[in-house]
């Protein structure tokens, strides 16, 4: 890759294509129906799956199909500026975006009237932390046994000045701002059918490098859905914990 | 999963067996599970740690931050206690606005820090009158076996015990990360921690596993200290409708003596290290 | 020649290909692929595919038993809660006896335990009956949960693995589909030794060699299976689909 522009290296020494370590793990949060750990670097999320269960108040019930319902939050300590508990505007989009997302390949039409949640939390902040809960979230649902025609898996990828990068960290996402800044952009893949289930965009970016951008969170896509798998097909090779 | 209804047998069973002092995963009536502690759970707080008794998990932060002192204690840093019981950890828990369980859990465990003066709020003021730091204990439950009361007020004093002090940068009056090796300035002779005792059947049970509060009549907290090597009661707090005996102060009392002096030694040291 | 094979499938990961083999429950076809539906093990028998969850919520079918307790009473049967989405409809003609509608407490009270059959599964919920040999009230003993998933693997081959359990501990032990088990034993000691066996043998699920770890555990724990005769009742569980 041409390395133009003021960013020739990146602040934690990755390649521009590169993802940071990644861990996953299933089965971390015992009461729950389904649970798992994504980490990518210094991110860290968890998700717990509940349900199917019977939804209330019975009015938001669907005759036709279960509902799903992520909620998303980062835990006050995750990041250097507490962040007050419960939810807010920033939170609630995250949780709709992850909810679309993920309703894309999940399937509850076999349980009417019923509702499936899944909570995402952040204990450690260090950008990509709606992806990363995305990525837990995905192995939680598919721990839980539910319904779903295929995975995803998530990256954030983006531009820093004039360079391309895969899996920005908090210095590239928020610190960096000389030349043309940074922008951000989180994708879903779907594994299977390889289309696109979530996408965002935050910045400056030229339709060509955008084209370029979705081919490396493809590439990176590819990766950490063998994280995923890897993941789902060691637990029941492990005993629980 | 729906929710967990308690079959009646199971109930009978429990507190059958009690009777005979025992329980039905092999503690005996006045035995706490297993204190797991992890520490490095967030590296953007001044601590983050993640605390267990068996299946009951927790973690816990601690932030400094930046603030103005109250008028009346113009020299004093402050200090707030807030608890997340999240819909994670349990089917029982809602999501939304903080119930009445986290209200509750959160302010005895700010009563039993605050008026214990474990954190030494004075060596917290920057500049009298102007600026101070705010210190926040955040509470997170991540799954509910039983005792999440104890556990959290663990976690709490863990994570104090483990914080590190901001760094001020004066200049531009703002947080620059935190010290290395200074911790936060503690009151460490004054440590107390809570023990919760339910009363399940005829019996006072210590570390209720999940079945177990489900069915308690009532149950009371009790905050100790350290007076010259002998537990003294700091905070107090009794939930649940049932009543409590004479008979079962006595032995509650009794019980939180012992627990307590088998116990100090060893928070002490998961607290300050 | 061995006609069925097992491995361990993530949703979206292609089972087997071609036209000639048949998705079934937990797979869907795409193009030339039988296709995973959800995460579990796929088991290829005659052409058939189907994927088998090793984890998640319990799925109530036609033809399960499962072990429940009574939540509620309306005027023409009893509401029980089993762990699943919704709670099961127990009709009061689906009882083995004539009871007066007026009298239905003193036959099935609130937080009594009951073994029962699913005898239909719909979008509104599931109808259950226990008019059927074995089927009936709980009296005395304990009930435990474990995963649904677990279940067959607490039953053993031919129901040996409950043997083993009842020759040890002297208790019965009946599985529900549903993931309670009713222990009944002489007294409480020997129902705790028959969970802590259950327990062990949930925590090493996928271990080769489980017959003899559990015998080894029971060994140690001072039990003696000889001691005990070894009666052929039916505790174990149909599963005929």
């Amino acid at each position: 890759m041409m390395v133009e522009g003021l960013y020739t290296k990146r602040e934690d020494g990755r390649k521009f294509d590169e993802v940071r370590p990644m861990k996953a793990k299933v089965g971390i949060v015992p009461s729950a129906d389904g649970s798992a750990s994504f980490e990518t670097g210094k991110t860290k999320a968890i998700a717990v799956v509940r349900g199917p269960r019977t939804l209330h108040p019975q009015h938001m019930q669907n005759a036709q199909t279960g509902i799903l319902r992520v909620s998303y939050g980062m835990m006050p300590f995750s990041v250097e500026d507490r962040i007050r508990p419960g939810p807010n505007r920033r939170s609630e989009e995250i949780s709709k975006v992850t909810e679309w997302a993920l309703s894309s390949v999940v399937d509850l039409s076999g349980f009417p009237n019923t509702v499936v949640d899944v909570f995402v939390q952040i204990p450690q902040a260090d950008a990509g932390t709606r992806v990363a809960g995305i990525n837990a979230a995905a192995l939680a649902l598919a721990h839980a046994g539910i319904p779903m025609k295929e995975m995803v898996s998530a990256i954030g990828v983006g531009k820093i000045d004039k360079t391309l990068v895969v899996d920005l960290n908090k210095y590239e996402d928020s610190i960096f701002h000389d030349g043309e800044g940074s922008t951000d952009i989180p994708v879903v893949m779907t594994s299977r059918t390889k289309e696109i289930a979530l996408l965002q965009l935050d910045g400056k970016i030229s339709v060509d490098e955008f084209k370029e951008t979705i081919e490396m969170a493809k590439k990176a896509c590819d990766d950490i859905l063998k994280v995923q798998m890897d993941a789902l097909k060691n637990v029941s090779e492990e005993s629980n914990e | 999963m729906s929710d967990f209804i308690m079959p009646n047998l199971q109930r009978e069973k429990i507190e059958e067996y009690l009777g005979e002092g025992k329980r039905l995963d092999g503690r005996k009536s006045d035995e706490y599970r297993k204190l797991l502690v992890e520490d490095g759970v967030s590296k953007n707080a001044a601590s983050a740690v993640r605390v267990r008794f068996g299946k009951t998990e927790v973690l816990a932060g601690v932030h400094l931050a930046l603030a103005t002192p109250y008028p009346d204690s113009p020299d004093s840093g402050t200090f707030m206690t807030s608890a997340e019981l999240h819909p994670m950890a349990s089917q029982q828990f809602d999501i939304g606005r903080p119930g009445i369980n986290s209200i509750e859990l959160a302010r005895v465990i700010d009563r039993g820090i605050r008026e214990s003066g474990f954190i030494d709020m004075k060596k917290l003021c920057i500049k009298e009158g102007e600026k101070v730091y705010q210190v926040f204990v955040d509470i997170f439950a991540i799954n509910d076996d039983g005792n999440l009361l104890d556990v959290a007020g663990l976690a709490a004093l863990i994570a104090l015990g483990r914080a590190r002090m901001p760094i001020y940068n004066e200049e531009e009056d703002k947080i620059d990360g935190y010290s290395e090796e200074e911790g936060i300035p503690l009151n460490k002779d004054v440590l107390s921690f809570s023990m919760t005792f339910h009363k399940v059947g005829d019996v006072i049970v210590a570390d209720v596993g999940h079945d177990e509060e489900a069915i308690s009549k009532f149950r009371l907290t009790i905050a100790m200290g350290d007076n010259n090597g002998k537990p003294r009661i700091t905070a107090m707090q009794k939930g649940k409708a049932g009543t409590i005996s004479n008979e079962d102060m006595e032995n509650i009392l009794k019980l939180a003596e012992s627990k307590w002096t088998e116990m100090f030694p060893k928070i002490k040291k998961h607290v300050f290290g | 020649m061995v006609k069925e094979k097992r491995q361990i499938v993530v949703p979206g990961e292609t089972v087997i290909s071609g036209n000639e083999f048949l998705p079934g429950d937990g797979a869907y076809r795409a193009g030339e692929d039988v296709v995973a539906g959800r995460f579990g093990i796929a088991n290829i028998f005659e052409k058939h595919v189907r994927v088998i969850p090793v984890s998640g919520a319990y799925y109530p079918r036609r033809g399960n038993t499962i072990i429940g307790t009574i939540v509620d009473i309306t005027f023409n049967g009893w509401l029980i809660n089993f762990g699943g989405a919704q709670n099961a409809f127990l009709p009061v003609a689906e009882v083995p006896m004539y009871v007066n509608k007026n009298e239905m407490r003193e036959f099935l009270d609130f937080g009594e335990s009951v073994i029962v059959k699913v005898w239909d599964v719909k979008s509104r919920g599931v109808d259950v009956s226990m008019k059927m040999r074995g089927f009936g009230k709980v009296e005395g003993g304990m009930i435990i949960s474990v995963g649904p998933n677990q279940v067959p693997r607490i039953i053993g081959k031919e129901g040996s693995m409950v043997k083993i359990i009842k020759a040890a501990t002297g208790c019965d032990v009946t599985v529900g589909q549903n993931g309670k088990v009713w222990i009944s034993g002489k007294d409480t000691d020997s129902e705790v030794a028959a969970k802590k066996i259950i327990e062990f043998i949930v925590e090493n699920s996928v271990i080769i060699g489980l017959t003899e770890k559990v015998e080894k555990m029971i060994a140690e724990m001072g039990l003696d299976v000889e001691k005990v005769e070894i009666v052929a009742e039916d505790t174990d569980v149909e599963d005929k689909e």
